[in-house]
């Protein structure tokens, strides 16, 4: 068997490959199959904190929303949100932000709750965006944290809200000025706003408590 | 009588092997590696606040460093072993691969394959952007948000059809020779299952069967199947073919080689879900792929005796041979990253080093270290016996050398240490601009080994222009005359 063609491919090649599949991804979906994937329509519909920041871009930029988006209604948004993802996938921002708060290395203090597999069963979520390396900081818990204008302003240049920050200038997603986000502007302001407002405490700072009593045994 | 066994050698040579195949997968690969190291270092720059080229949407550092990695594992990787596929398989099996208008129709294919992908990753989005008809799309023209597999997903079935006929073609006269077969072949073949079912599972499932943290699983298993199914037997692979050839003695211990393969298929499979620990993924699922992956280092060693064992008493060779030298450092950064990897798949190591960019110095160490280095250096060798010329320039061949070698070892080293120190500044809860700021020294030193990477390079792209036209000039690049088996580069 060990140095037989059939061996080599149907034991080695095909017979293992298929164990490592069923033991570390066929297991996993058995585990979660209880657990519903919802459409973004319904991470929409169940989110007010995401309505919320969604008219406010809406007043913010109202030209610029009439123009690319329309009215703020669930169904924009909803639209938003995938073309959000897709912008924040094809230009890489998941290569430098991760999307999981780890339950080590005292991120539950910087970021908020460690994450969950609920968190993570929707459509936008597929593929999932983990992440693989934080140049900048975890995006998951980013929802709520930072006003939409202070996003513009840091996606047009972020040296101008972050002063040392490497992170590249993204000045297509505006016409010409950062107060004037394109469609693909107002969709990524959309989907950063939307990581983490699925919790309760939304933003995390409203549920501060001094870090010395959180410390406490 | 040991010329005319050479000239016989040399006719039946011409018939089975297709040298200009293997020296245009070659070439095609080394213009990959030059615009992968290009991508790498617009990113690099962008980080050090050096980037000349700031704000303009095609030259996006984001879009590029995709480019980066999959110009490294696409089209410098995958080019670069297929031709030495081309150049190895038939010798071993003494049979032509299945069709040779296959394989051109395949090298034409896999360049457009990766071409698409580049243009895809870079001008994809802008197009869909500014062209009204493509925003009705339902998917993007841009890059897939699977790490490895930023393959746009309308080229994924193309490029997995590239892969199919790959196998077929090379299976033909693998399973024509009579066995048994020799180690090369067991890796060749189990590489050519892995690698389609690996890239059909990754690019596949997570796109459009599943969601959430089993895709997370499945991107695990993916990132790591594609380094450890497709480039690590190749890789081995031809090892075992070339370093016992270039010795002049068979491997070691033919048991060690078993051991080597068979606990290579069974573990590195395995592995895949230490690339996130601390996800949401079930936590007995990570201790299975930590322990996996910790069995994996074991048969890495068991691989590395062997090889070194083999080097007994011909030691010399590293200094005098060109491509033994590269073979064996490849071999010595080898078992560094696989030391490196036994360490930071534990969860201690996880907790301070995952997400920091110890963990890049891992993978530039692994795909420039060790497999890009393995086919430079196969490189050296065969480029003088396909054009039938020696080297215009042994000094450029040893610039080459120890510009890769030696960059990649600072480079390595460099993002290493940095990664310990992001963790730190991290757990410190200290402001992120602190880790930022703090990175600045590392990420200056990764620019400088970066140049010193792409000018061994360019040294290599000289002398092989030059080795052509000396070829050319020659006029023995068409004729296949017996004198090609003494032209060696030592």
């Amino acid at each position: 068997m060990f140095e037989s063609k059939s061996g080599v491919l149907l034991v080695g090649g095909l017979g293992f490959f298929a164990f490592a599949f069923l033991s570390n991804a066929v297991v996993p979906m058995l585990m979660y199959r209880d657990l519903p994937e919802q459409t973004t329509t319904e991470l929409v519909a169940k989110n007010s904190n995401l309505m919320y920041q969604f008219e406010e871009l809406s007043h913010r930029y109202p030209e610029q929303f009439k123009e690319y988006i329309g009215q703020p209604t669930q169904y924009e948004c909803a639209e938003a949100l995938r073309l959000g993802r897709q912008v924040y996938v094809s230009e890489g921002c998941w290569h430098c932000h991760s999307q999981f708060v780890r339950p080590v290395s005292r991120e539950e203090d910087r970021w908020g709750p460690v994450s969950a597999t609920w968190e993570y069963q929707n459509e936008l979520q597929r593929p999932v965006m983990f992440g693989t390396r934080r140049v900048g900081p975890d995006l998951c818990r980013e929802g709520g944290r930072r006003s939409n204008d202070w996003h513009a302003v840091h996606f047009y240049r972020p040296k101008l809200t972050s002063i040392d920050s490497p992170m590249p200038e993204y000045p297509w997603l505006f016409d010409g000025a950062p107060n004037k986000p394109n469609r693909r502007g107002l969709a990524l302001i959309t989907y950063v706003q939307w990581l983490g407002s699925w919790l309760e405490s939304y933003p995390d700072y409203e549920a501060y408590q001094p870090l010395a009593e959180r410390l406490k045994p | 009588m040991i010329d005319t066994q050479r000239t016989t050698a040399s006719a039946l040579e011409d018939q089975l092997v297709d040298r200009r195949i293997v020296a245009l997968y070659f070439i095609a690969a080394l213009s990959y590696l030059g615009i992968s190291l290009l991508a790498g270092m617009l990113m690099a720059l962008q980080l050090v606040h050096w980037n000349p080229l700031r704000g303009i949407e095609l030259l996006s550092p984001g879009r590029w460093r995709m480019v980066h990695t999959n110009a490294i594992a696409y089209g410098f990787l995958a080019n670069a072993f297929l031709g030495a596929l081309h150049w190895a398989v038939p010798r071993l099996t003494l049979r032509p691969v299945l069709s040779q208008s296959l394989s051109w129709f395949i090298f034409v294919a896999w360049q457009v394959v990766v071409l698409s992908t580049a243009i895809g990753i870079v001008a994809g989005p802008t197009l869909q952007a500014i062209v009204p008809a493509l925003q009705g799309l339902p998917w993007s023209l841009g890059a897939q948000g699977i790490e490895w597999g930023e393959t746009p997903t309308w080229i994924d079935p193309l490029a997995l059809a590239g892969l199919l006929l790959v196998a077929v073609n090379f299976m033909a006269p693998i399973t024509q020779a009579p066995g048994p077969l020799y180690v090369t072949l067991w890796y060749f073949m189990a590489a050519f299952v892995w690698t389609f079912l690996t890239y059909a599972m990754g690019n596949f499932l997570p796109q459009y069967a599943l969601a959430g943290t089993s895709a997370g699983a499945v991107g695990g298993l993916f990132i790591h199947d594609l380094v450890g199914l497709f480039v690590t037997p190749l890789g081995w692979g031809l090892m075992y073919y070339f370093v016992p050839i270039l010795l002049r003695k068979p491997m070691w211990s033919h048991a060690l080689s078993l051991v080597g393969f068979w606990g290579l298929a069974f573990f590195y499979p395995l592995n895949g879900i230490h690339h996130f620990l601390y996800t949401p993924i079930p936590m007995f699922l990570q201790h299975g792929a930590i322990i996996s992956t910790i069995a994996v280092e074991m048969v890495v060693l068991t691989v590395i005796i062997n090889f070194f064992a083999t080097l007994r008493g011909s030691g010399r060779e590293v200094v005098t041979n060109l491509p033994i030298r590269w073979f064996y450092t490849g071999m010595v950064y080898y078992t560094l990253t696989c030391l490196q990897c036994a360490m930071q798949t534990t969860l201690t190591f996880q907790a301070l080093i995952h997400f920091t960019d110890w963990v890049v110095g891992h993978a530039h160490l692994v795909m420039f270290g060790v497999f890009s280095m393995w086919l430079l250096g196969i490189m050296t060798y065969l480029f003088p016996r396909l054009w039938h010329t020696e080297w215009y320039s042994r000094a450029l061949c040893e610039w080459h050398f120890w510009l890769s070698a030696g960059g990649m070892l600072v480079m390595a080293g460099d993002l290493i240490l940095g990664g310990v120190f992001q963790g730190f500044y991290w757990a410190s809860l200290a402001p992120w601009e602190v880790s930022v700021d703090g990175s600045q020294p590392f990420w200056i030193v990764r620019v400088f080994a970066g140049v010193a990477i792409l000018g061994g390079q360019l040294c290599f792209f000289y002398n092989l222009y030059m080795t052509w036209q000396l070829s050319r000039a020659r006029g023995l690049a068409q004729a296949a005359t017996a004198t090609s088996v003494g032209t060696v580069v030592n």
